[in-house]
């Protein structure tokens, strides 16, 4: 059984280091600033999903895992919102996506206003 | 193994330090000073020092790119272009470099056992002593606020100094009679409302505030103390500032109160001194403070950790705040 569990947190922890390691190509390789976020923001939340997993597997029913799953929720959180604002402020400053203008969206009055506060 | 994520992790500081020195747009060099502060909290944590770690986090990562960005904020963010005198600069840089090289060789390797850190008798007795002397299982704490109590106390007064010289610089001014000169005021610093940003803090800030107060109060068992906790409640403020805007911060902890509260955390540190000279003992000697010396030096400890940790918040605080409201005024002072 813990044989199972040893595997099956290792199977995990690689998959995670494996998101990490296409999504660290996806930011270098991908073209403008909208798919590169994709790429990271995917490691933020399936990539540490899977390195969490894998952990909590290892530390069993303890206080540490209670531990690793308050710091994932919190990094769940912020990275989601940290993915979020780097989209609006990109957006903000007139970044259009590769695949065309935004149509009907938030984009364009806030780029009016952008240039009314600068 | 762990040699291998030293060596990555001291190749991405290089990294990054090139790509600073590299990059002109000063803004995005700001968030490179940043993502260097986490790299080097990461090795802290490698080299298993999670208190400094700590510090680091909050303060290079945190506190410290807010104001480089709100500097940026009244100054513009473009470098000037090169001088054209570079000749002089590259020799003093290759130089200085040479010389830390050459110093570096006098260092012991790293992890020597034979460093004279590790053989010198006194590192011996603190590491044998100090469990059975404090009954403190975080050997830090007591080594901090209790051996080293003096050179704790100038740290907590280079914090003070650096609040008041903020504060003299460019503080709020007041008039002869003391009342405070309202200069114009620009619009706030969030003027943008951002929804989810928002909700979110307010999931976190309670969070960050109760964490710091954990770090503070749990110093003696875990990693942590004055230091840590101060600088990781003035980030949960500086986040409520980022969005809510330097006049709510200030209804919750006013200029006022933080001013004093600068003076008020050394003086408890240097009052706890004082008592202990009254009861008899040394300056700084908790264990005269109760009947049972190890009792004393456990209330001393932890009276001194909370007058660091009042300092500090409240001179990071100010210090974000003021620097906040300077902006607001408008980039050049206007009173005179």
């Amino acid at each position: 059984m813990s044989i199972l569990l040893d595997l099956l947190s290792w199977v995990l922890l690689l998959a995670g280091g494996g998101i990490a390691i296409v999504a660290g190509y996806g930011v270098v390789r991908l073209p403008d600033v909208y798919t590169r976020m994709h790429a990271a923001s995917m490691l933020d939340s399936l990539g540490a999903l899977c390195v969490f997993l894998g952990l909590a597997l290892q530390t069993g029913m303890t206080l540490m895992t209670l531990k690793l799953g308050i710091a994932y929720s919190f990094l769940l959180l912020t990275t989601a919102v940290a993915a979020h604002i780097l989209g609006k402020s990109a957006i903000k400053s007139g970044l259009e996506p590769l695949s065309g203008p935004m149509v009907g969206s938030v984009a364009r009055p806030n780029v009016g206003q952008e240039a009314d506060a600068g | 193994m762990t040699n291998l994520i030293d060596i990555v992790l001291l190749l991405f500081l290089c990294a990054v330090a090139v790509a600073a020195v590299r990059m002109r747009n000063l803004f995005g060099i700001a968030m490179l000073f940043g993502i260097f502060s986490l790299l080097s909290a990461s090795v802290f944590v490698v080299l298993d020092a999670a208190d400094v770690a700590m510090t680091e986090a909050a303060v290079g990562a945190g506190v410290s790119t807010i104001l480089m960005l709100s500097t940026l904020a009244a100054t513009g963010s473009r470098a000037r272009p090169r001088s054209k005198r570079w000749k002089l600069p590259l020799f003093v840089v290759v130089v200085t470099g040479c010389a830390l090289v050459y110093a570096t060789l006098d260092m012991p390797r790293f992890g020597d056992p034979l460093a004279p850190i590790q053989v010198h008798p006194i590192a011996e007795r603190f590491i044998r002593v100090s469990p059975d002397e404090m009954g403190i299982p975080n050997m830090v704490t007591p080594l901090l606020a209790s051996y080293r109590g003096f050179d704790t106390l100038g740290e907590t007064g280079v914090v003070f100094t650096a609040g008041i010289g903020v504060l003299a610089l460019i503080g709020r001014r007041r008039r002869r009679d003391g009342s405070l000169v309202e200069a114009d005021r620009g619009p706030d610093l969030a003027t943008e409302r951002h929804p989810i940003v928002r909700v979110t803090s307010k999931l976190l800030i309670p969070a960050i505030l109760i964490y710091a107060c954990y770090i503070q109060a749990h110093g003696d068992f875990g990693p942590g103390g004055g230091f840590q906790a101060g600088v990781v409640f003035a980030s949960g403020l500086m986040l409520y500032m980022l969005l809510y805007g330097v006049d709510a911060v200030e209804r919750v902890c006013s200029p006022k109160v933080l001013e004093k509260l600068i003076a008020l955390g050394l003086l408890l540190y240097g009052s706890v001194g004082l008592v202990d000279m009254m009861q008899g003992g040394a300056f700084l000697d908790y264990r005269t403070l109760s009947h049972d010396p190890k009792h004393g030096l456990h209330y001393g400890i932890l009276l001194v950790e909370l007058g660091v940790g009042v300092t500090v918040t409240a001179v990071v605080s100010t210090i974000i705040f003021t620097f906040a409201g300077y902006l607001r005024r408008g980039p050049v002072a206007p009173e005179a």
